[in-house]
């Protein structure tokens, strides 16, 4: 017996010896970076991708006409070199720079013509396609089926010239852009290969890198594309994926020194990550708010919902429970260029004692026990517990509190609108507004409180056709204020911020920016 | 024996069926489904994507053409990771769980039945108290206190083994380590209290006494009669603790970032893949019925009164 384990012993050491020499073995040269990068990618066909995992790696393979500047998210030009807007402002015109996929086949205006049919051909079934539907004409009768692709005011006036009608003047229509719904794509080899182009050996990309490897749940590797026209600029020649859902986890990988970028922090240990020096925090054009549901009872009257939300000191909330540099706030939309948010109301107790007991629940009496809703997370949890004590302690009533897995939320949030009180978060999808504003007009998809004020409503879609500038901003804001001051049909909360992990004096080119878009081709190690 | 086997082959068929048939209802009961966001999708672009994926048919039709493909072995496409299919995403995440659960295992039964011999020759003395307290905690401390704390300790603090990952990572064969000795701790202490329980049980049979009134030295009577005699319920416990290492590294895969079939069965269900969940059922079922079946075998052949005919 002995002489049989000491065996086993000797081989098991000679197995990790040997195992552990070819591991470290092998320097590779030039410049590695690798991410921790959430949730394992859906898919690397931009008609198809809708996650931020997938925007990184987006990011890296591919290129659209913009790019986003990455202080300010801003269009920056990407295969087009310059664009021009008609005077109406409902028309541009893209020049194109010339440039080659990674196989070598050239980019021509035509590619862009026909990878934006394609994103907006009904069978693609793409789910971003609606961002295309928001800005150009005729896209959305095409992708609903209701005309065929020539329909769509799309066209390749020469080579290198692309050409796009609007809906109406969409300042933000360059902006949005970037965004990979509006992804050019290799034709040639989806023509040739269908749904197989996405195959490791079909495929093909535009962007800095090209790809190396995917190994489903494990890694995603890509190499710089020598063919990317401005592939002399770009300082790192391999970038690895890494899909890690849970935030501990890649945390402790980045701490020991596995990874140079974490997108993404434990919330439960805020407090030491905040201390480190490589905490990157900005803000986000992103707010989390609690929606009432406006058709129930008491919350069909505005002191009612009202004083719910000045019962709230949100400026304690950033600071005492959610900790991570979040700005408090009472407003849906966050500060963007040019607009200045509307305020809602502030904290003040009395005044919303005085207002519920109006509504005929003095000192909280008589108030019904309604449930707060909320998808399953310590940091929702953490806030509706404190929601729960503040109500509870500035005006009397008790709510109680029911946290649901993700998809079950989903459902009696948005489609059954089965909720007295819920927990919502809206990530901006580009730098306007309306991006905020739009979804709570009647019929929304995405009201899921069921407002309904025409008014509002007016107003939004006034605002959808009107030029860029300061009277259209004015009347975006007249909206916010209803939806807020007036109507209180949402409790803002906070903005988020976006939490990253990377070491700025080791890395350069990586700026924190709204829309979290970090292009890859701007960083390097730092010299 | 031939007959045994051949029927118990042939009733896997319709066990199998009746596996698909409920879970296919079953998980459709959940609320929500694979394509719910929070963004909520324009009715029209919904529409399309249902009619891509054959959703927009009646249920019965949908069941029937799954059933169809299963039966040409196509688990059909996943619903969120669209440039896979099932069938890929299965026979890449297979062999890796195949390989953990192996080596948890392998290292679970040669340190537990050690140690267990260990014990019980040396029964209420000291070094039968340590092992049996090790194999205490080893059972009652869940693996996502064992996984993190071996991470702290042996990654972080010490740094001789990498956090997370798995062998094509930078780090090699060397990610194997952590996530095997946490995936092989209940199984280990559990092993560890069987073979001791059971080989002081068998220390005390009549052909134990009979083999040492015959003169035979102490070593030949443990190795060749009361070892042989004391591992049938370890081997018995093998097909269950084969599949439930399999389907119980669940937790342990989360943890250490390991590409399994448990990582992508728990996001499977929190995200709706209805094919890759039902694909995911099918592969276990078949591991519980399988490895069912192979210890029914190897009792009959360990154990001479146990009969087939």
């Amino acid at each position: 017996m002995k002489r049989v384990l000491s065996g086993l012993l000797f081989i098991v050491l000679a197995a990790t010896l040997i195992v552990s020499c070819g591991g470290t073995g092998g320097a590779s040269k030039g410049v590695e970076f690798i991410m921790g990068n959430g949730a394992e990618p859906q898919t690397l066909d931009p008609s198809k991708i809708q996650g931020v995992p997938e925007h990184h790696i987006y990011m890296a393979l591919f290129e659209g006409l913009v790019g986003y500047d990455p202080k300010t998210s801003l269009a920056t030009p990407g295969l087009a070199e310059s664009w021009t807007v008609n005077p109406a402002g409902d028309q541009i015109t893209f020049k194109l720079r010339k440039a080659n996929w990674s196989d070598g086949t050239k980019i021509t205006a035509q590619t862009v013509v026909d990878s934006w049919i394609r994103t907006l051909d009904p069978a693609t079934a793409s789910e971003y396609a609606y961002m295309v539907t928001m800005v150009i004409k005729g896209s959305n009768e095409f992708n609903t089926g209701k005309a065929g692709k020539e329909s769509v005011a799309i066209r390749a006036v020469d080579d290198s010239t692309f050409q796009c009608d609007l809906l109406g003047p969409m300042p933000y229509a360059v902006d949005m852009m970037a965004h990979y719904a509006f992804a050019v794509l290799p034709m040639h080899v989806i023509n040739a290969k269908g749904d197989d182009w996405i195959k490791k050996e079909n495929f093909v990309s535009n962007g800095p890198f090209k790809l190396l490897e995917w190994k489903p749940q494990e890694s995603l590797i890509v190499v710089k594309n020598d063919k990317y026209w401005n592939s002399k600029n770009v300082a790192l020649t391999k970038i690895t994926f890494l899909p890690i859902d849970d935030n501990l986890t890649a945390y402790n990988k980045y701490k020991a020194g596995e990874m140079d970028w974490d997108s993404g922090v434990p919330l439960d240990l805020i407090d030491e990550v905040k201390l480190r020096p490589d905490y990157q925090v900005s803000p986000q054009v992103a707010t989390y708010y609690y929606i009432f549901n406006m058709t129930r009872k008491p919350f069909t009257d505005v002191r009612v919902r009202k004083a719910l939300a000045m019962a709230l000191d949100m400026q304690e909330l950033v600071d005492k429970v959610t900790k991570g540099g979040q700005l408090a706030t009472s407003s849906m939309v966050p500060t963007m260029a040019g607009y200045t948010p509307a305020k809602g109301v502030t904290f003040n107790v009395e005044e919303a004692r005085k207002l519920l007991a109006e509504a005929g629940f003095p000192g909280g009496k008589g108030f019904p026990k309604v449930p707060v809703i909320y998808n399953t997370s310590s940091g929702h949890k953490k806030i509706a517990e404190w929601v729960q004590e503040n109500w509870k302690k500035n005006l009397g009533i008790e709510v109680t509190l029911a946290n649901q897995e993700w998809t079950t939320f989903l459902d009696t949030r948005s489609n059954a609108h089965d909720f007295f009180i819920a927990r919502a978060g809206w990530v901006g999808d580009y730098l306007d507004p309306n991006t905020f504003l739009d979804m709570f007009i009647i019929g929304s998809g995405n009201n899921d409180g069921l407002y309904a004020n025409t008014e509002y409503d007016a107003l939004v879609k006034k605002a959808a056709t009107m030029k860029p500038g300061a009277e259209r901003m004015a009347v975006l804001q007249q909206a916010e204020a209803l939806l807020i001051t007036k109507d209180q049909a949402v409790i803002p909360f906070y903005h988020y911020v976006s939490q990253d992990m990377i070491d700025l004096t080791k890395w350069q080119g990586w700026y924190p920016n709204p829309l979290g878009a970090h292009e890859w081709k701007t960083i390097a190690p730092k010299k | 024996m031939s007959r045994f086997i051949v029927r118990r082959v042939l009733s896997i068929i319709p066990t199998l069926l009746v596996i698909v048939t409920l879970s296919f209802f079953l998980i459709r009961l959940a609320p929500g489904g694979p394509f719910s966001r929070e963004k909520k999708l324009p009715p029209e672009i919904m529409a399309n994507i249902m009619h891509k994926y054959h959703m927009d048919e009646p249920m019965l039709s949908q069941y029937f053409r799954y059933v169809g493909d299963v039966l040409q072995f196509d688990l059909g496409p996943s619903f969120r990771y669209k440039d896979h299919s099932v069938n890929d995403l299965i026979g890449t995440a297979f062999p890796v769980s195949i390989m953990l659960g192996t080596m948890a295992l392998a290292l679970a039964v040669l340190l537990g039945t050690s140690v267990g011999i260990v014990s019980a020759l040396k029964q209420n003395k000291w070094q039968d108290y340590a092992a049996m307290s090790v194999a205490v905690l080893g059972i009652s401390i869940p693996l996502f206190v064992i996984g993190p704390i071996l991470m702290l300790v042996f990654a972080l603090k010490l740094k001789w083994l990498p956090t997370s990952g798995w062998i094509s990572s930078r780090a090699g064969w060397m990610t194997v380590i952590l996530p095997a000795i946490t995936l092989m701790m209940p199984y280990f202490a559990y092993i560890a209290r069987m073979s001791r329980g059971s080989i002081i049980e068998v220390l005390r049979s009549d052909y134990v006494r009979t083999a040492r009134a015959k003169g035979l030295k102490e070593s030949v009577v443990i190795r060749k009669h009361v070892l042989k005699g004391a591992m049938l319920p370890v081997v018995s416990y093998l097909g269950p603790a084969f599949s439930g290492i399999i389907t119980g590294s669940v937790v342990v895969e989360q943890i250490f970032v390991v590409p399994g079939i448990g990582r992508i069965f728990v996001q499977s269900a929190l995200n709706r893949d209805y094919t890759v969940i039902m694909g995911e059922v099918i592969v276990y079922s078949i591991i519980l019925i399988v490895a069912n079946f192979v210890v029914d075998i190897l009792y009959g052949l360990l154990d001479p009164r146990i009969s087939y005919n």
